[in-house]
């Protein structure tokens, strides 16, 4: 059987392409936004002295890392409507990101505060830094700095990882995807505009992300610059090993 | 809560557990595919060749960005229209090869590149080719760097496959939804889907971490 690509059935659909893009990184954003900000939490928490609220956030942490994305949204959308609790699909697609990426962003986060010197959080508590001043100057915000790029990384495969919405039916882009085929029969046409789009989506968060880095993170702009320098000069400054991307992997 | 549509039984059970076997043969495969297509993908991006190189870069780039469902869906519905009706278990392996492809390849990647310049030039010195300086020289010490991280994608693929469920691959999510299917009792059968794939993926984490620690390989 001989087929051509057709992508012309396909133009009056891109209002509805869009708006599916739109609403997968609105989606995105706000799971981001408020996924760190648990993360963070639950990454204080997990350091926390008292072993119980160590413990459950290591259990939590741990049963999100090694359990499906998939499984956890049916787990979330059917499974809370067999208790009575009903909730609409994006809120439930919305609520299992959030729970994913805040487990992912505890453990990056963590792996941040592992590595601020002890010898700092000392010298911050000698100066008599409040709890918070120390928590807010000298822990997290240099950690932040450290896994920034492993973060973005997560973001980017939260971003992916929404796809899976479309299982529960929330109406996100590969939902749209779904409809789309069905009404126009053109089935490999849509999923390769709707990968696309993906991509597209991807490029734009990595670029916004690294530029958003360019500006945050002052002193490591400097520190490059710095290095650039002592390279020109013929000293050799060595660089650490870039890490490897996304080897602590995503949501899937 | 039971609507009368009968009631979990150890039957369901054992067909949840035969359900793992095919989570497990569609992860073997698409470890085992996606290592090989890794592998060279890991070779394209060390050439000298620049448009080699940088066809990779493409490659890992395009493949990174588009969530494994949509590549499923493509390999599996997009393949049809063209007369190639492939069977789900054929679709999701060569969906997943190509994902597994490129992190794979991008993971392996940065752990050839961290091995220092003097093992290359050393390697150079002894009148080896390319192939030989990577196969003897480079490859069994880039090993011991990279084992930890492909264990643990390792976990990535085992959940992975849970996607497969969507194209109708009975494995262990899609056992899951049928039995529900039947005696809707979400909440139960989700968490024991759940709990298996814990089962499967929390030791490989472990031993994920454990070899980090214990090669103490990655920055020192």
């Amino acid at each position: 059987m001989k087929y051509h690509l057709d992508f012309s059935p396909l133009v009056p659909y891109w209002p509805v392409f869009l708006n599916g893009a739109w609403l997968t990184l609105k989606m995105t954003a706000v799971a981001v936004v408020v996924g760190v900000a648990v993360g963070t939490l639950v990454a204080f928490a997990k350091r926390s002295r008292i072993t119980p609220i160590s413990q459950i956030c290591s259990a939590y942490i741990e049963v999100v890392r090694n359990t499906p994305f998939l499984v956890q949204i049916f787990l979330l959308y059917f499974g809370l409507a067999s208790f009575g609790v009903r909730m609409p699909t994006f809120a439930a697609a919305v609520l299992a990101m959030i729970i994913n990426i805040a487990a992912y962003a505890a453990e990056i986060i963590r792996a941040g505060l592992e590595s601020v010197p002890r010898g700092q959080i000392e010298a911050a508590e000698c100066l008599g830094l409040s709890k918070w001043r120390i928590g807010w100057h000298v822990m997290l915000q240099p950690s932040i700095e450290k896994v920034y790029p492993a973060l973005t990384s997560q973001f980017l495969l939260m971003m992916q990882a929404s796809a899976m919405a479309s299982q529960i039916s929330a109406e996100e882009l590969t939902a749209i995807a779904n409809t789309v085929q069905s009404d126009t029969f053109r089935s490999l046409e849509t999923y390769i505009v709707v990968a696309a789009l993906y991509l597209v989506l991807s490029l734009a968060i990595k670029l916004l992300t690294s530029l958003l880095g360019e500006y945050l993170f002052r002193r490591r702009r400097v520190v490059r610059q710095a290095a650039a320098l002592n390279a020109r000069n013929g000293r050799a400054t060595a660089l650490p090993p870039t890490a490897a991307v996304a080897s602590r992997g995503g949501a899937a | 809560m039971n609507f009368g549509l009968g009631s979990f039984t150890g039957t369901h059970l054992l067909y949840l557990f035969t359900s793992i076997w095919w989570t497990l043969v569609l992860s073997a495969l698409a470890f085992v595919l996606g290592s090989v297509g890794g592998f060279g993908v890991m070779l394209a991006r060390i050439s000298h060749k620049a448009w080699l190189r940088w066809m990779a870069l493409v490659y890992i780039e395009c493949v990174q960005g588009i969530p494994l469902l949509i590549l499923l869906f493509i390999v599996y519905f997009g393949l049809s229209v063209y007369g190639y009706s492939l069977p789900a278990l054929a679709a999701a392996g060569i969906a997943m090869m190509i994902y597994v492809s490129a992190y794979l390849g991008d993971i392996w990647r940065g752990c050839v590149e961290a091995m220092p310049k003097p093992q290359w030039e050393a390697a150079e010195c002894l009148a080896f080719s390319r192939w030989q300086t990577l196969r003897l020289v480079i490859i069994p010490q880039a090993v011991r760097l990279s084992l930890p991280p492909t264990v643990g994608f390792l976990v990535q693929i085992i959940k992975m496959t849970s996607l497969a469920s969507v194209i109708g691959f009975v494995e262990l999510t899609r056992a899951g939804q049928i039995i529900n299917n039947s005696i809707f009792q979400p909440f139960l059968i989700f968490a024991i889907v759940g709990a298996f794939y814990f089962a499967l993926c929390y030791p490989l984490s472990r031993w994920s971490e454990a070899m980090e620690r214990k090669l103490n390989v990655a920055n020192r």
